[in-house]
C-alpha cells in the first residue's frame, strides 16, 4: 500500500513553462496517526479476537466461566513467553526453529537434577540455564561463522531432542517436588494462574524493550539492512547474539512451567511446538522477513489462538479440524490486508 | 469491508461447528491417542453400541491431532470446561495427564483410563484389554486349536529383553499341562525386524522338519513368519499364529498359512470401556480394589490391588471375520 503512495505522490507534474509554479504540498506524514492506528493490523486482529470471543459465548455456554477461561491461558501461556523471543529474532531477521528441542533438553536437565535430589530453586536454575547455553549455541553457529539460522536451529532441533531422547530413552522423569509444581499448576490470585502472570509481565517487558529503548530501534534496523545498520554503528552480531540468548531463556523458562504443569518430562514433550510459536508471531504482524511486527499484535494472536483453540474444543470439534482452522485464520489474517492494498493500488 | 467479510466466514466457521445436545444425556468422553486411527475409530463405533443399549448417553470421541500429551491435555481441559460426566482416555503419557485429570476428578467428573494407562493416582480405574495370563493361554490354545492329535511348535518373539513377549511366553508355560501332546521345541528372536524374523522362521523350518505350529506373539515376527513359511511352501503342513494385526494378516489368512491369530478387539474395548464409565459414573459401582463390575455383553470384570482390570481373551481372527476386521486396523 506504502509502495502504491509513494508512486502516486511521486509522480512529476508536467511543466507548464507559462504558468507559475506552485510549491508541491508533500505531507510529513502520510496518513493521520488515528486512520494508521484504526487500520493497522493490530486493531484488526484485536477484532477478530473480539468476534470469536463474542461467537464463543454464544456457541458454547461453558465458555464464560472464570475458571474456564482460566484454563483455556494455559493453551498459550508457555508458547506465548517463546513467542515474545522469537518476535525479535523474526524482526531482527533470523530465527529460531529449535525451541521445542531446548524445552525438551532442558526438561531432561531438570529431570537430572530432580533426580539427584536438588530443591525447586537448583531445577529452576537448571532450566534456565541449560535453556541458555542451548541458545548460545545456535548464537554462536550463527554469528561467528556466519551460518543462516534456519540451517543451524533445524540441525540443532535433531540435536537437542536427539540429546535427551539419548538420556531418556522410552523412560520417564517422574517425582519432582511438591513445590515445583506452583509454576505450573498454581494461582497467583483467584483463578489467574502463575503461567498467566508471568505471561503478563513479559508481555509488558518486551514490548517496553522492543518499542521504547535504543535496543529496539536497533532490533528493527538490523532487521531491515543489516549493512546499513552496521554502518551506523550498530553491533549486528551482539544484538543477534543477544536475541539467541533471549530465546533459548524464553524456552528454558517455557519449560520449567511446561514440566511443573505435566509433572514429568518425557522426550517428546512439546513436539512441534516451534511452529505454533512461529504461527503466533507471524499472526501478531510480524514480517517473516524481518524488519517489522509488534509485541502488542503477538500478545492479540496468543490470545485469538487460545480462544480459537479453547472455542473449538468446547465445541468437541475435532483436532484436525481445529489445524485447519487455525491454517485458514494465518492465511487469510496475512492475505487480506494484502488484498486490501492491491484493491486500492488498483483503484 | 474485508473485516466484515472476515468476520461473517469466522462467524459460519464456527456456526457450522456448534453442536446439538441435549443437557439430560450423560455425557461419556471418549478419548483417544489421536483422530483418525482405525483402531480408535473402531472403539468409538463400540462405545456408541453401548450408548445405545443405555439409552440416555451421549458419546463424545475425541483426541488431538498427533499422539502428544500436549494435545489430550488441551482436549481434557476442554471436557472439564464442559462438565462432562465421565472421561475415559487412552493415554499418551503414563504421567503428564495425572495433573490434568486430578482436576478433573477434583470437579466430579469420573475418570477411567483403557488401552493405554494412567499413572494410579490420575485415574479412578484402568481397563486392559487383556491379562498377560490371558494372553499366554491364548497364543497357545490357538496353535492347540488346530492340532487335536499333538505336535511340535516353536516360538519365534520380538528380543530376549522384550518385556511383554517374555512375560507372554512365561506364562504360556505355566499352562502347557493344559495341552498334552503339545511340545515346545525352541523358542528364537526375530528382534522385531522383518528380515530377521523371517530368516528365524527359515531356520525353524529346517532345523524341526516336522514343525506343525509356530507361535509369533509378536506383529512383526507373525507376518514374516507367514511368508516364510508361504515361500517354503509348507501352507497346510505348518501353522504360523500368535499376535498380529488384522490389516497385516489378511493375506496370510487368505493363503492358508494362518489358520487363525489374536489380538484386542478394539469394538469390545470402546464398548467395555463405557460401560465401566457409565457404571462409575451413575455409582453402580465404586473403584476399589476386588470390586467386580458388569459391563454389558462382556460379562463383568474385577479391578485388581492398583484397580485395573482386564477385559477379555484376545480375540480371535480367523477366515471368518478377517474381512470385516482388516478395513479396521
Amino acid at each position: 500500500m506504502s509502495l502504491a503512495e509513494t508512486r502516486m505522490t511521486a509522480t512529476p507534474q508536467p511543466d507548464r513553462p507559462d504558468q507559475p509554479r506552485t510549491p508541491r504540498h508533500i505531507p510529513d506524514q502520510l496518513r493521520s496517526p488515528l486512520d494508521r492506528r484504526l487500520k493497522s493490523w493490530e486493531s484488526l486482529l484485536l477484532l477478530v479476537a473480539l468476534a470469536v470471543f463474542v461467537l464463543n459465548s454464544f456457541a458454547s455456554p461453558y465458555f464464560l466461566n472464570a475458571w474456564n477461561l482460566s484454563d483455556a491461558t494455559f493453551n498459550f501461556t508457555e508458547k506465548a513467553m517463546i513467542a515474545f523471543a522469537m518476535a525479535l529474532l523474526i524482526i531482527a531477521g533470523e530465527i529460531d526453529l529449535s525451541v521445542a528441542s531446548i524445552i525438551a533438553l532442558s526438561s531432561t536437565a531438570m529431570g537430572l537434577v530432580m533426580q539427584a535430589g536438588y530443591p525447586t530453586p537448583v531445577i529452576v536454575a537448571t532450566g534456565l540455564g541449560s535453556g541458555l547455553l542451548c541458545g548460545a549455541f545456535n548464537g554462536v553457529l550463527v554469528t561467528r561463522l556466519g551460518l543462516p539460522s534456519i540451517v543451524v536451529t533445524i540441525g540443532t532441533m535433531s540435536l537437542f531432542r536427539g540429546l535427551s531422547y539419548i538420556i531418556l530413552g522410552d523412560g520417564a522423569f517422574r517425582g519432582y517436588p511438591a513445590d515445583f509444581a506452583w509454576f505450573g499448576q498454581g494461582y497467583a490470585f483467584w483463578v489467574i494462574s502463575v503461567e498467566f502472570v508471568i505471561f503478563a509481565l513479559l508481555a509488558v517487558v518486551y514490548a517496553v524493550v522492543l518499542h521504547k529503548t535504543n535496543f529496539g530501534r536497533a532490533v528493527y534496523a538490523v532487521g531491515n539492512n543489516p549493512t546499513a545498520a552496521l554502518f551506523s554503528g550498530i553491533r549486528v552480531a551482539r544484538v543477534k547474539m543477544t536475541l539467541f540468548l533471549l530465546t533459548g531463556l524464553m524456552s528454558g523458562l517455557a519449560s520449567v512451567c511446561l514440566t511443573s504443569r505435566l509433572g514429568s518430562t518425557r522426550p517428546s514433550i512439546a513436539t512441534g511446538m516451534e511452529l505454533e510459536v512461529v504461527t503466533m508471531v507471524v499472526l501478531g504482524g510480524v514480517s517473516i522477513l524481518g524488519g517489522s511486527g509488534s509485541i502488542p499484535g503477538v500478545v492479540i494472536a496468543a490470545f485469538l489462538m487460545g480462544l480459537v483453540t479453547f472455542g473449538l474444543g468446547l465445541l468437541n470439534v475435532p483436532g484436525i479440524v481445529m489445524s485447519i482452522f487455525i491454517g485458514l485464520l494465518l492465511i487469510g489474517v496475512i492475505a487480506l490486508p494484502r488484498l486490501w492494498s492491491r484493491l486500492r493500488g488498483a483503484r | 469491508m474485508n473485516m466484515m467479510r472476515l468476520l461473517t466466514t469466522a462467524a459460519v466457521a464456527t456456526g457450522l461447528f456448534a453442536g446439538t445436545a441435549s443437557a439430560e444425556d450423560m455425557r461419556i468422553a471418549l478419548v483417544v491417542k489421536a483422530l483418525g486411527i482405525g483402531f480408535f475409530e473402531a472403539a468409538a463405533e463400540g462405545a456408541e453400541e453401548a450408548a445405545k443399549e443405555l439409552g440416555g448417553v451421549e458419546i463424545i470421541y475425541t483426541g488431538p491431532t498427533d499422539t502428544t500429551a500436549e494435545g489430550q491435555i488441551e482436549v481434557i481441559n476442554a471436557l472439564i470446561a464442559q462438565n462432562v460426566d465421565a472421561i475415559a482416555v487412552s493415554a499418551n503419557d503414563t504421567d503428564a495427564l495425572v495433573p490434568t485429570l486430578k482436576k478433573a476428578m477434583q470437579r466430579g467428573i469420573t475418570v477411567i483410563s483403557w488401552d493405554s494407562g494412567v499413572a494410579e493416582e490420575g485415574r479412578m480405574a484402568h481397563l486392559n484389554p487383556s491379562s498377560n495370563a490371558l494372553i499366554g493361554n491364548m497364543i497357545i490354545k490357538l496353535a492347540a486349536d488346530h492340532l487335536p492329535e499333538g505336535g511340535d511348535v516353536a516360538v519365534l518373539s520380538a528380543t530376549t529383553t522384550s518385556t511383554n513377549q517374555n512375560t507372554w511366553i512365561e506364562e504360556m508355560n505355566k499352562v502347557m499341562g493344559d495341552y498334552p501332546g503339545i511340545n515346545v521345541v525352541a523358542t528364537v528372536y526375530g528382534d522385531d525386524l522383518a528380515d530377521k524374523s523371517y530368516r528365524e522362521a527359515q531356520g525353524l523350518m529346517q532345523s524341526y522338519p516336522d514343525l506343525d505350529a509356530i507361535i509369533a506373539p509378536t506383529s512383526v515376527g507373525i507376518v514374516a513368519a507367514a511368508q516364510a513359511v508361504v515361500d517354503a511352501g509348507k501352507v497346510g503342513q505348518v501353522n504360523v499364529t500368535g499376535l498380529g494385526l488384522p490389516s497385516e494378516m489378511a493375506g496370510a489368512i487368505e493363503s492358508g498359512a494362518s489358520q487363525s491369530f489374536a489380538i484386542w478387539n478394539p469394538i469390545d474395548l470402546g464398548y467395555s470401556a463405557t460401560m465401566l464409565a457409565h457404571q462409575l459414573a451413575t455409582e453402580a459401582a465404586k473403584a476399589e480394589p476386588g470390586a467386580s463390575i458388569s459391563i454389558g455383553r462382556m460379562g463383568a470384570i474385577t479391578l485388581d490391588e492398583t484397580n485395573s482390570a482386564a477385559m477379555a481373551d484376545p480375540f480371535v481372527y480367523d477366515a471368518s471375520n478377517i474381512d470385516a476386521f482388516k478395513e479396521i486396523f
